[in-house]
């Protein structure tokens, strides 16, 4: 939403790609990794990286999470931009480290000057890097999922549908519940699994009357939330990470779409 | 008339309502209701488009909704003050004020004041703070005749039930089941058609009016500037219940307070708008003291009851703004878990987003612990908020204070300190996720599981868990992708990647 910034694009950004990411989704950290390349900007991937602290900070275990996120600051400390391809996630750094903590003049004053420079990946695209057609190629009928923090803690709407309208082969189709929750919420899913099940149901059946054979979000925990009742109930959508999108067909051999 | 559970002393300390420890069962039970969801749809399909579609013609909704949040951020700020003036500006136009610290010593002034005049017969304009205080059964005991007069809340009255919803109290009935009741209840010819169930409704109700020698409101707006308090209806329950019987009583939160006159306008307008899509609803009633020697009409006297009942903790707590809520219930009606669910399985007076706030600090934060942690943060009740509440951060305090009070299960509490330590030693971790690919094999298929075990079952009641994945990103990190390079004219390549 925001201009392009005026300062010359990004030459390095360190990545932060999150345990789900991590351990779930390696697809989704891989292709982010490669459409940065193609962009001309170097990534690196601090190797002591776990997890952002979100669990233990949602569930109301601060001082798990402090520790968790202390190491965080410390290790991205010299980074430029930290890129997190995860709605979620980018916003425990952006919003919550600092109000982590607040109480604490020398960390907080890190946990907000790390917050300025954490961006998820749709918005460092958009906003940072100033671009939205990147060049990938794929066939097919694309719902997006906006994911609950990425929309309503950061305010991100705009910038992953700017994407995906941009990818050569994809219709972006409209879903009535695209900003409704998936029920997913981490541990939520576990401890409440029939409200979070009927949420997901719904979500569902907004996909299913989109017509949409694909489904786009920016949050592993989403995709695998949804994914995993798809499977369940043995539907053919086709789930993917904003990153893979945005790196698939043309795109993933590095070449640069014509002008 | 009389509420069934008012005789029944197990309930009698919820005061009808299912209470908030088995939110669980009540949920799950919920979920099962055929007639209750069928009745949940109304959220969707019209509270929901309506509020929005008044906001937007507002055009300046987002300026509206912030004065709105900075008028009761100062009032906040200064509640004492503000109050004070209130009770005196009040007094000064002959309302007589009432100070009650608690429920019981709101329910004692109110029967107090009954029993002073003699009354009788009871007619009541729908009001939360009355439900917060039980106030029905109460009177019930005390031999009063007591009669909602709003048509939702007669509707559950005379079904024996709480309400569901902040302003929607029936709004988990069915048309038909409002039917059925009314026919049953009022022995009228069964009608399903919604204007010859609301003249019946109204037939029944002018009467009680005519009878009635109190009337008990709650109170929207108190302006401190002029002493005046302001009633917002759509169904002239407001008006009758204030000006019909001899004797007036509002209850009022002592939140209730605004400043000036100016600033009711701009508080009405995202109050209507957000609670019912209205530009401004059918009854805007205010009161500046009871009747004078020239007036025509009003009551011979007029009391206010300023209730705490746990307002001052809330206003001393981190959770302060939660006690800047309007009762508008825009929150519950884009809640996906409130959709899903209703109101009653939250189990007490106030359900939704802002119930789950309220509900732990009214009535126990062990026993309605519940309610803050079922819910997936998602944030659609801040944006739907006349006055921006952070909801999920106030869920995010209340969370924070059941573990610093120990009100966690301990295997909770021990799976994160065994999470923290693993996420704070980069080899454990890896080892960690290297074990649960092994765990995994022989229960994995192409990529998935379709059973967890305790305590991560309940994932798996309806949904496959995506197995850890054979190669981690870290893995590709250390095996391919930091060897690769960014393209390496870079600026060839920015050039060819447009911005459209």
């Amino acid at each position: 939403m925001a201009e392009p910034a005026e300062q010359p694009r990004p030459a390095r950004v360190a990545l932060f790609v999150t345990c789900l990411g991590d351990v779930f989704y390696p697809e989704a950290g891989e292709a982010t990794v490669r459409l940065l390349h193609r962009l001309g900007i170097a990534v690196d991937f601090p190797l002591g990286q776990t997890c952002c602290g979100q669990p233990a900070f949602n569930a109301g275990f601060h001082q798990p999470a402090k520790d968790v996120a202390r190491r965080n600051l410390a290790l991205f400390a010299g980074a430029e931009y930290i890129i997190v391809p995860s709605g979620s996630c980018a916003a425990m750094w952006r919003v919550f480290y600092p109000e982590l903590f607040a109480d604490d003049p020398v960390l907080g004053a890190q946990a907000e000057a790390l917050a300025a420079r954490t961006y998820e990946l749709s918005a460092f695209l958009v906003n940072v890097v100033g671009i939205e057609r990147l060049g990938a190629v794929f066939q097919g009928k694309v719902a997006y999922h906006a994911s609950c923090h990425l929309l309503r803690e950061l305010g991100v709407a705009e910038e992953p549908r700017r994407l995906i309208t941009q990818v050569e082969g994809t219709e972006l189709v409209p879903m009535d519940l695209a900003e409704q929750c998936c029920g997913f919420g981490g541990t939520f899913a576990v401890k409440y699994p029939e409200i979070s099940d009927a949420m997901l149901q719904k979500k569902i059946a907004s996909l299913k009357r989109a017509g949409a054979d694909t489904l786009v979000s920016c949050d592993a925990g989403c995709l695998m939330h949804i994914a995993g009742r798809l499977r369940r109930q043995g539907e053919t959508i086709r789930i993917m990470h904003l990153a893979e999108l945005l790196n698939a067909g043309g795109a993933a051999q590095a070449q640069p779409s014509e002008p | 008339m009389q509420p069934s559970t008012a005789s029944d002393p197990t309930l009698r300390s919820h005061a009808g309502h299912l209470g908030t420890e088995g939110f669980q069962e009540h949920a799950r039970q919920a979920l099962q209701d055929a007639p209750l969801q069928q009745a949940l749809q109304l959220l969707v399909t019209n509270f929901v488009p309506r509020r929005v579609a008044a906001m937007a013609a507002l055009g300046n909704a987002e300026v509206l909704r912030t004065e709105a949040r900075d008028i009761k951020e100062r009032t906040m700020a200064r509640l004492d003050e503000y109050l004070e003036l209130f009770a005196m500006q009040a007094q000064r136009v002959g309302v007589q004020v009432h100070w009650a610290q608690d429920a019981a010593e709101a329910r004692q002034i109110i029967t107090g004041i009954a029993q002073d005049i003699g009354a009788r017969v009871i007619v009541k304009g729908k009001s939360m703070a009355t439900e917060e205080i039980h106030l029905n059964p109460h009177l019930e005991q005390h031999g009063y005749e007591v009669i909602e007069t709003d048509l939702g809340e007669y509707i559950i009255q005379l079904a024996g039930e709480t309400p569901s919803h902040i302003i929607a109290p029936a709004i988990h009935k069915t048309r038909q089941q409002i039917a059925a009741l009314l026919h049953e209840q009022l022995g009228t010819p069964y009608t399903e058609v919604i204007p010859e169930m609301t003249q019946i409704a109204r037939r029944a109700l002018r009467e009680q009016f005519l009878r009635a020698d109190m009337g008990i409101t709650g109170v929207n707006f108190a302006i401190a500037e002029t002493g005046s308090i302001v009633l917002v209806t759509n169904e002239g329950n407001g008006r009758l219940s204030s000006t019909m019987p001899r004797v007036h009583v509002a209850l009022m939160g002592m939140e209730k307070v605004i400043p000036r006159l100016a600033d009711l306008a701009g508080m009405l307008k995202v109050l209507t708008n957000s609670a019912t899509g209205q530009k401004i609803s059918s009854y805007v009633t205010m009161l500046t003291g009871p009747q004078r020697a020239h007036d025509l009409d009003g009551p011979e006297a007029l009391h206010v009851v300023i209730l705490d009942n746990g307002r001052s903790a809330i206003l001393r707590s981190a959770n302060r703004e939660a006690l800047y809520c309007l009762r508008c219930g825009a929150c519950l009606n884009v809640c996906p878990i409130y959709q899903n669910i209703g109101g009653h399985a939250y189990g007490w007076v106030y359900p939704g987003p802002i119930g789950a706030v309220l509900t732990p600090m009214f009535t126990g934060l062990d026993t309605a612990q519940h309610l803050p942690r079922a819910s997936t943060l998602c944030g659609a009740c801040r944006e739907a908020c006349p006055v921006k509440i952070n909801i999920p951060h106030l869920l995010l305090n209340l969370r924070q204070q059941l573990v610093e009070r120990h009100d966690v299960p301990w295997v909770e509490r021990a799976l994160f300190t065994l999470w923290a330590w693993i996420m704070q030693h980069p080899q454990l971790y890896k080892s960690a996720v290297a074990l649960a690919a092994l765990a995994q094999k022989p229960f994995a298929h192409q990529g998935w599981l379709s059973k967890l075990p305790a305590p991560f079952s309940g994932w798996t009641q309806s949904r496959d868990f995506k197995a850890v994945a054979a190669r981690s990103f870290r893995q590709r990190w250390q095996e391919t992708l930091q060897h690769e390079r960014p393209v390496a004219s870079s600026v060839a390549a920015r050039e060819g990647i447009s911005h459209e």
